[in-house]
């Protein structure tokens, strides 16, 4: 009975006007989610503007950064030789026609003396604001091989790297363990140590900046890359933390099956925790690289001398010296971040699906 | 039937933690050398006069005087309090609401998402230098946008009017970070009360207003304590866009650029350990007051399973 009355109610619903439909329910929730799209659409043009606008003006030349508003499509102006001279080319109207024509002169009052390129003799006063003037794509590509070459980038990535994934490798392997014994022991004061790990969250870093400094100094490695290296074998509370959380919700029946054939607790940590949270593990190494990678403070206070330096500093220092290269500096700063942008939409899910920070909240 | 043996579960016991101990040890290790050691020496450098080079002279509370009398320091304070006062309320409706529009079953939800982070990988030098390029009156983007409005924009970074709001903006461009966080907060809202709300014939409105918003309240909370503390720690941005000057005429000398100046560029170490315990201080102070406020806005779902 219920099929067949189905279809009879959806006729009158039909028939409905629109504005009653518009009021209803469903059109309501329609409506809802059209401005949400809307709302959300504008928020991204937004965001992707800037970085549009990096991206054009890293491959314009010296004449096309003149342009004022700057085009988000690096435009040139065509030009044409007229009696050996290279002027604009317009789209002129003139008497119904529309003519390319060169303007060879301004007049007063934004008019200008335009001429036909192939009969340069005849010139024509008009208007300049009503005339189009003609553009083409122009895309200078070695914009960036000349910027990479003049800001010295193969060193300043080497030291980059090396930061990078040598502070990786110290964070994996130190978080990894203190991670793991907060997560599956018991002993006295564990829990009060893991508050205090947990409270070094909230210390701002100024309270240890210039003691540590001072004594990476009495090492001898303030101006080496060690003061950014090192301290990453010691564990931090972030990493710990989120590897805790995922350690936790890995089953302890796992820990005793191992445990019964004999396993030590480093084995326990090493072929059943290690492998079952790899997801975890990638996301802290993420986190670690996009960290490392757009550090700027420490290695600016730690590293001096020009091979020494990574991209960060490098990428500042070069357009301190010549912010006019504005090209220039915009094409090393595509660059720059480019790795974190590839990294990004490699690792999408990591960041859009929030998985790791289920533990954040309460 | 052995392990209630007491010696044996007493070492059983030992054993225990000692593995314990062995494993959390790197950070122990750290903890002492890189975090409560230097904690100490830069308070005592707090109360020298040190330059690195020669050993610290004991003055002491000569540096604390003297930073309260120091016209830059009050300067410093007042830039980055009133940089936190725009940017922190600011960013917060701001990631807030983008976060509760991005949770909603929209088309292609997961590429804007994507767009929505892209700033909060990319944060560093290379932004700001965009941004410089951004804000320039004559060869950047900002001004001839509003200049569609109507609006003559301002010289942005060049004038010391507009500084800090030129920061403020790029600064709400790349709240990605908290936008991450909220939406995990909103996700794990659990959606059997949004079923007995609707239930119950509660609005859409309603629904946000009594389920979403107290359910979350404990992220809001913890970006607003961390966005607290970022904003002490401000220093790259205004680095990069000032060349470390903090201009111009000193308008956007933040208060970490301004420690980073007495420790780095004029090697006043036990001045500028005075000024990084006054900032630990007031850091502490103001978070203590967010955890204080926190009893009548924070809502924990524990709380209710305990009563």
């Amino acid at each position: 009975m219920d099929t067949v009355a189905t279809p009879v109610t959806a006729v009158p619903a039909r028939t409905r006007p629109f504005s009653d439909w518009l009021t209803g329910l469903q059109g309501q929730a329609l409506l809802l989610k059209s401005i949400t799209t809307l709302v959300i659409a504008a928020g991204a043009a937004v965001i992707m503007v800037p970085l549009l606008f990096m991206l054009a003006t890293s491959v314009k030349d010296r004449d096309q950064l003149r342009q004022s508003p700057p085009p988000l499509i690096p435009m040139a102006a065509v030009t044409v030789e007229v009696n050996g001279e290279q002027e604009p080319l317009y789209r002129v109207t003139m008497d119904g026609q529309t003519r390319e024509m060169a303007l060879i002169k301004n007049r007063p009052q934004g008019k200008g003396l335009f001429v036909d390129p192939a009969n340069p003799d005849q010139t024509y006063e008009l208007v300049i604001a009503e005339q189009t003037q003609i553009k083409r794509l122009e895309i200078h590509w070695e914009n960036y091989a000349e910027a990479l070459s003049q800001m010295k980038f193969n060193s300043l990535l080497l030291n980059t790297l090396v930061v990078t994934f040598a502070g990786m490798a110290g964070m994996l392997f130190s978080c990894s363990l203190v991670a793991y014994g907060f997560s599956r022991f018991r002993a006295p004061w564990i829990n009060v140590l893991f508050l205090v790990l947990l409270s070094t969250i909230m210390l701002p870093g100024q309270v240890r900046l210039i003691p540590t400094y001072v004594f990476f100094n009495k090492l001898g490695w303030v101006d080496t890359l060690l003061p950014l290296i090192v301290p990453q074998f010691f564990a931090n509370a972030y990493d710990v933390f989120l590897l805790r959380q995922f350690f936790m919700s890995i089953p302890l029946e796992l820990d005793d099956a191992a445990k019964i054939d004999g396993a030590s607790p480093l084995q326990v940590l090493m072929y059943v925790i290690l492998p079952q949270a790899r997801p975890a593990l990638v996301t802290v190494a993420i986190f670690h690289f996009l960290y490392a990678w757009n550090d700027f403070y420490e290695p600016l206070i730690y590293l001096h001398s020009p091979q020494n330096w990574t991209l960060a500093v490098g990428l500042q220092t070069f357009n301190a010296l010549y912010a006019v290269n504005t090209h220039y500096i915009m094409a090393a700063s595509v660059v720059m971040i480019l790795p974190p942008i590839i990294l990004y939409f490699l690792a999408q899910r990591i960041f859009t699906q929030g998985v790791v920070f289920s533990g954040v909240k309460g | 039937m052995q392990l209630s043996h007491p010696r044996l579960a007493w070492s059983l016991t030992r054993r225990e933690a000692a593995w314990a101990y062995a494993f959390i040890a790197p950070w122990l290790i750290g903890f002492v050398v890189f975090t409560v050691g230097p904690m100490i020496a830069s308070l005592y450098f707090s109360f020298t006069d040190y330059n690195i080079v020669d050993t610290p002279r004991w003055i002491g509370a000569a540096n604390f005087v003297n930073l309260f009398r120091d016209e830059l320091f009050w300067r410093s304070l007042g830039i980055t309090l009133k940089y936190a006062a725009f940017v922190l309320p600011l960013g917060l409706v701001i990631s807030y609401l983008v976060a509760v529009l991005l949770n909603q079953k929209v088309p292609g939800v997961n590429l804007w998402r994507t767009v929505y982070f892209l700033p909060s990988v990319v944060a560093g030098v290379a932004v700001a230098l965009l941004w410089s390029r951004i804000f320039d009156p004559k060869f950047g983007i900002l001004n001839p946008f509003l200049a569609l409005f109507g609006i003559k924009g301002p010289g942005w970074l060049s004038d010391p009017d507009w500084a800090i709001p030129a920061l403020v903006i790029m600064s709400l461009w790349s709240v990605g970070g908290s936008i991450i966080i909220y939406l995990a907060g909103l996700q794990g809202v659990p959606t059997d009360l949004y079923d007995a709300a609707k239930v119950d014939g509660a609005t859409t409105w309603q629904r946000f207003r009594h389920v979403t918003l107290p359910m979350t309240t404990p992220v809001i909370f913890y970006n607003l304590v961390l966005g607290l503390i970022g904003t002490f720690q401000f220093f790259t941005e205004v680095y990069v866009l000032t060349g470390g000057a903090g201009g111009p005429a000193r308008s956007t000398l933040f208060y970490n650029l301004y420690l980073y100046q007495n420790a780095f560029k004029y090697f006043h170490m036990g001045y500028a350990s005075t000024m990084a315990w006054v900032l630990f201080t007031i850091v502490l102070g103001l978070t203590l007051l967010i955890f204080r406020s926190s009893d009548i806005w924070v809502y924990y779902e524990g709380q209710l399973k305990g009563r």
